[in-house]
């Protein structure tokens, strides 16, 4: 498989009255075509702001100041953010499911509008081809009478259908690349599960590559290929999700997966809480943003800054110094 | 275990509580939405009860119950022999310091203009629980050093805490009036994954401390309520469908909504996941002010045959502890 998308170096960052936020600071990624990658992480660790980054909408006081996003080959930061360029990659060759179905919607246009919206700008499609369109759009991610429901409002359709209103029109214009930030969230179990499971039937039968962001390391297991651990706007471990959930090397993937509650564990199998708090991101050191609250820290990391990414297995990478394998035996 | 009577704290006999749908300047009703229909259960005291469902399933509505914030429909709640299901307000002060509540949002939970101190200690005043001003403060002091906070934060207000500090001082409040049984409604599910940990073995050391403290932990997260609860029961639709242990329910679940709901809870790694089976329900919870006829489960149940729409089937016990809702079992 290709390559569609690399990241390099790519630095976001927020003006703010307490001082400067970096939300995303040096952060180099790659999607190939047709796959499904995890960008994993709690919340306000950059994992929507990169991903935000790459569809430019990014808006003031926040600020894309380095790096490069690099699709089929163009540089996307070449581009003016509201320009031709972006306006016909937004949307059509990288879409995007936003966390909140509620909101993310219009709720003065009917569904019908919205998807023919879509359809008539990227496509040029007439009025009559693009209701043709989104009907069978629509139908094709389960929504019943779709027809007829192309004249609903939002308020009209419920949480679950309203996500699979926001997946038909991620896939409308066919895009290489679909980015699903927290898709399912805000949704009861077995709804999350129903539209997970869409999504990858949908990318599969598009052949576009999915990103899925979220801080639900299952999901991630579940669906995903490879994944990307972020951590106060760093990515502090990459590789093949095989790997990582077996043997994770850096001392944050090694908590996170120690602290979470799974289905299978054995009965009275404590968690082994993180201790203390993620970092504010004003004003950080330049030593690793997690050694107040890791357990492996050694000399080295209080004095030196935090690593670059290097790599420990079969395209497993770490952010670390310590060689954490040696000291769990 | 002894089977004396007097281990059960909490017996709650077919409780009904129905909310009015109104209409119309004069409130005519016109229908209600019965959040729950008919549940019986008991926990026994030290004991960890689990709710588990997904959203309108009536889970927190039976908690609200038993703790009378809600004046239930029918039904029998008796909390250590006392039938408390009818019992007036002014007897309920007395009531209440025996039993307490963990809300889900530590942001809103928590009133912004009272000190941390003053919050926790209220219940202490509340209840005329101490004396003189010393023994206040000196509770007040132990309190915060039970759920892991420093006594000298408590001139702070609820702003000033992490999500995480303000779930510890709603356990700090909860506990202040030291009683047999709390109501843990979604104490988790706001607060950042390596957070949850923290909350999660607090309340069970706190358990563990205190001898014969009872939970209700209510969740819609599987994986958390098989974690810490010694029985679970799931519920759908305002009914219980299913009671046992959590090794018994992950090993052998035999209603077919819980089947659906361990299925959508991904495990993270990636290698069990590729062999579990994946249950996707069909359609969405329908509306409980018109639940469908019979087993309400049937219209999305796999299983379904055409008797399930007619007999609304009773929790029976299987054997071992095991009770179940469905016919087809």
């Amino acid at each position: 498989m290709g390559r569609l998308l690399e990241v390099k170096n790519l630095k976001t960052q927020f003006k703010t009255e307490g001082g400067l936020v970096k939300a995303v600071d040096d952060v180099s990624y790659y999607i190939d075509e047709q796959e499904i990658v995890g960008v994993v992480g709690e919340s306000g660790c950059g994992k929507s702001v990169s991903q935000l980054s790459v569809m430019r909408l990014i808006n003031s006081p926040g600020k894309i100041v380095g790096g490069q996003i690099i699709f089929e080959g163009q540089d996307l930061l070449k581009y003016e953010a509201n320009g031709p360029e972006m306006r016909s990659i937004r949307g059509a060759k990288i879409a995007m499911i936003f966390q909140e179905p509620m909101t993310s919607l219009n709720p003065v246009l009917t569904i019908g509008r919205q998807l023919t919206e879509m359809l008539e700008l990227h496509l040029g499609m007439r009025r009559n081809e693009a209701r043709k369109r989104a009907a069978e759009l629509l139908s094709l991610v389960g929504i019943p009478s779709a027809e007829s429901r192309l004249d609903d409002y939002p308020h009209q359709f419920s949480g679950g259908m309203r996500q699979r209103v926001m997946i038909a029109m991620g896939l409308s214009c066919n895009p290489k690349m679909l980015i699903a930030d927290e898709p399912t969230t805000a949704l009861d179990v077995t709804t999350q599960a129903q539209l997970l499971e869409l999504m990858k039937a949908m990318v599969e039968r598009f052949r576009s590559s999915l990103v899925i962001v979220t801080h639900n390391l299952g999901v991630v297991a579940r669906y995903a290929q490879r994944i990307y651990i972020m951590y106060a706007g760093r990515i502090v471990e990459s590789g093949y999700c095989k790997d990582i959930f077996r043997r994770p090397r850096h001392p944050y993937t090694i908590g996170l997966l120690k602290c979470v509650p799974r289905l299978d564990e054995e009965e009275g199998r404590k968690l082994v809480p993180i201790k203390g708090l993620p970092p504010n991101l004003i004003n950080m050191p330049p030593t690793c943003a997690f050694l107040p609250r890791c357990p492996y820290a050694v000399e080295q990391c209080r004095k030196e800054p935090w690593p670059e990414l290097r790599l420990v297995g079969n395209q497993q990478y770490i952010r670390c110094y310590v060689n954490t394998e040696e000291r769990i035996q | 275990m002894s089977s004396s009577r007097d281990d059960i704290i909490l017996e709650v006999k077919d409780l009904k509580m129905y909310f009015p749908v109104t209409r119309g300047l004069l409130r005519r009703k016109v229908a209600d939405v019965k959040a729950v229909d008919g549940v019986s259960f008991k926990i026994r005291r030290g004991e960890t009860l689990g709710l588990v469902g997904e959203s309108g399933c009536g889970k927190t509505t039976v908690g609200r119950c038993v703790i009378r914030l809600y004046q239930p429909t029918g039904g029998k709640i008796l909390f250590e022999g006392e039938d408390i299901t009818t019992q007036p307000e002014r007897k309920l002060r007395h009531l209440r310091r025996k039993m307490s509540l963990i809300f889900q949002d530590p942001y809103s939970s928590l009133d912004p203009r009272q000190s941390a101190a003053s919050i926790v200690g209220e219940p202490l005043k509340v209840h005329q629980m101490v004396t003189s001003q010393k023994e206040y403060n000196e509770r007040v002091e132990k309190l915060f050093r039970t759920v892991g906070l420093d006594p000298s934060m408590g001139d702070r207000y609820p702003h000033e805490f992490s999500g995480g500090q303000r779930q510890r001082i709603g356990v700090a409040r909860a506990l202040a009036c030291e009683p047999s049984l709390i109501v843990c409604d979604e104490p988790i599910s706001a607060l950042d994954v390596s957070i949850q940990a923290q909350i999660i073995n607090l309340l069970e050391e706190l358990q563990e401390g205190l001898k014969g403290l009872t939970y209700i932990f209510i969740a819609h997260d599987l994986s958390v309520v098989k974690h810490i609860s010694d029985r679970i029961a799931v519920m759908y639709l305002g009914r219980i469908v299913e009671i046992t242990r959590p090794r018994e329910l992950y090993e052998n679940p035999l209603h077919p909504y819980t089947k659906a709901l361990l299925s959508a809870v991904p495990v993270p790694d990636p290698y069990i996941e590729e062999t579990r089976e994946r249950i996707i329900l069909k359609g969405e919870v329908p509306s409980p002010i018109n639940p469908p006829s019979g087993c309400s489960f049937h219209v999305r149940c796999f299983m379904a045959i055409p008797e399930c729409s007619k007999v609304v089937p009773p929790l029976r016990d299987v054997g071992n502890g095991h009770e179940v809702a469905c016919i087809r079992v």
